[in-house]
């Protein structure tokens, strides 16, 4: 009993560590903010002109079918600043240090997740105000978009345990660069912007079944917000896959994580 | 009491033997040196003693306890001040000290409290606020060495604490060390800096390829080399032979010479003997001489001389 109340506070004491992260940069905080609705309004208003959404009308539809596309675009980038934040800590020796002290082993986790949890709820609603001023609307009542935002919330959660683990395994300066890299593709390939039946053939699947899709799918669909439909069982089945591919990220990688904190020596 | 204890301590990363038994016994509120080359399995023993690593084979004790079966009681019982400064660099040193006390248990008033007594320990007291990214190297080093130190534990490790710092920083933390010695912590000290064991340690311990290849204080070590050393510095490079033939004659040993610094060095058995026959050859030789020293060897001299020993004897196993 006493071991969990320590876990607790542990964890609350590195949840704070991280709060006082942004009260000391907040310059940092408000760029990472800003940069989702600077997403927006480039597709939004220079690219959304050429672009037509089924069930939307013009720009305004493309902008409507935006929103839910680029909130969880930035769940999925959220895996950036897990994965520094951790491998800052393992590279400056911090984890070290804290792996030597008789403190909870999952106070890390358990701080990095609140905390970055919260990051995510904020960079949410901040989006989320900016595409209700450019006319993005909900239609299917306030119980679907908070189940909306609920699966946004999970992938965010489920890119968590991959930016843990990722930072825990590589190694070497430019790191963060490499995972830029690998996750700007992840969130291109995927239904956010552009219809997977728009791309060739074989990439058009992998679209369809990337994580990403299903989210950005299930949300459009809580939303009321228009879609690329699909005809393909995964598109269809939008809902259950937003759960479903988190829950399966998290079995694999939280598991992972564990069991390389606990040796972190290669 | 030993506050350290190692028997037979191995560790094998793949093919890779980092410690290949090594045993340890370090007396409480004592200082022990670590000494050895890069790779040589310095930190290896550290992180196996701090509870970071598993070790393949041989057991451990630290305060009492061990490491493997009671790993809690022993991180309980220590610091660790690793090879970087383990501190976050955004916030601020007095931010630091109080998250690092919670996460020891402390209270929210108790650890404030402990952060601004360390803080004015350590001579950070009016830099407390400020980010420790600003801090030099050897703030930094304090900070870490402060943060290692908050519930005062009876067994700190330093792995290489003075690794990258300048004369001045290194200078400080050595003081702090010397402190805290005096307030009866054990402390098993880690560094490739012979000048380092020399001024904190009690007992040495050599280690090279994983082996322990020497242990005894510093004075002992320096010992093992011959006792004290006569170098002669001639003004002229072309006496080196002629001087070198000459201290030959007069210690029957083959001296050291170094063309670069127009030195010839050798060890002594009869200190005062050797200098004064070594100063009246040269008189009568009229070899024009720039500096004759007599001095004891450094400690630089005696692992050269170990760490050679030790590779010889590895090259005659693989022949023979």
């Amino acid at each position: 009993m006493n071991r969990l109340r320590w876990a607790f506070a542990d964890g609350a004491t590195l949840t704070r560590r991280d709060l006082d992260h942004w009260a000391r940069q907040p310059a940092q905080v408000v760029i990472g903010l800003l940069f989702p609705v600077m997403i927006v309004l480039m597709f939004g208003y220079l690219l959304g002109g050429g672009m037509t959404v089924p069930g939307g009308s013009g720009a305004a539809g493309y902008r409507e079918f935006l929103i839910p596309g680029t909130l969880a675009l930035t769940m999925v980038f959220g895996l950036e600043g897990t994965f520094q934040a951790i491998k800052t800590d393992v590279s400056r020796g911090v984890t070290d240090r804290f792996r030597s002290m008789p403190m909870a082993s999952s106070a890390v986790v358990v701080g990095r997740s609140v905390a970055d949890l919260l990051n995510a709820v904020v960079s949410l609603s901040v989006l989320a105000l900016s595409g209700l001023a450019i006319g993005w609307r909900w239609h299917s009542g306030l119980a679907a978009a908070l189940a909306a935002f609920g699966l946004l919330l999970l992938l965010r959660f489920a890119m968590l345990w991959i930016g843990i683990y990722l930072g825990l395994v590589v190694r070497g300066e430019g790191a963060l660069v490499a995972v830029q890299i690998l996750v700007w593709p992840l969130g291109f390939l995927s239904n956010t912007f552009a219809a997977p039946s728009t791309m060739p053939g074989w990439l058009g699947t992998i679209a369809e079944w990337n994580p990403l899709s299903s989210t950005v799918g299930a949300a459009r669909e809580l939303f009321g917000n228009p879609g690329w439909g699909g005809d393909s069982w995964v598109a269809q089945h939008a809902i259950l896959m937003a759960v479903v591919w988190p829950v399966l990220l998290i079995a694999v990688f939280f598991p992972l994580s564990v069991a390389r904190y606990r040796n972190l020596d290669r | 009491m030993e506050a350290v204890t190692a028997h037979a301590l191995r560790r094998r990363f793949g093919s890779v033997e980092a410690l290949a038994g090594v045993d340890l016994a370090i007396p409480a509120g004592s200082v022990h040196g670590l000494l050895g080359p890069n790779g040589a399995g310095k930190t290896t023993l550290v992180r196996i003693l701090t509870t970071l690593l598993r070790a393949t084979d041989g057991t451990a004790t630290v305060a009492g306890f061990d490491v493997r079966r009671e790993p809690d009681r022993v991180r309980a019982h220590i610091g660790l001040v690793g090879q970087h400064a383990a501190v976050d660099e955004i916030l601020s040193g007095r931010q630091n000290l109080e998250m690092f006390g919670r996460l020891y248990h402390l209270g929210r008033v108790a650890a404030r409290a402990r952060a601004d007594a360390l803080l004015a320990e350590f001579g950070l007291a009016d830099t407390g606020t400020r980010a420790v990214s600003t801090y030099s190297g050897g703030m930094r080093r304090r900070l870490d060495l402060a943060a290692s130190l908050i519930t005062a534990p009876p067994v700190l490790f330093l792995d290489e604490p003075t690794t990258g710092l300048d004369p001045r920083s290194r200078g400080e933390v050595w003081d702090a060390v010397r402190a805290l010695v005096a307030g009866g912590t054990t402390v098993l000290l880690t560094t490739q800096y012979l000048e380092e064991v020399d001024r904190l340690a009690d007992q040495v311990t050599v280690i090279d390829h994983g082996r322990v290849i020497a242990t005894g204080t510093p004075s002992a070590l320096k010992g093992q080399l011959g006792g004290d050393r006569i170098d002669v510095v001639v003004a002229d490079l072309v006496d080196l032979p002629a001087t070198a033939a000459l201290l030959a004659r007069i210690t029957g040993d083959t001296p050291d010479t170094d063309e670069d610094h127009r030195r010839v060095g050798v060890a002594v058995t009869d200190r005062m003997a050797a200098l004064t026959a070594t100063v009246r050859a040269l008189a009568d030789s009229g070899i024009a001489v720039d500096d004759v020293t007599l001095r004891r060897p450094t400690l630089d001299e005696v692992f050269l001389h170990l760490t050679a020993t030790d590779s010889n004897s590895d090259a005659e196993k693989v022949t023979a």
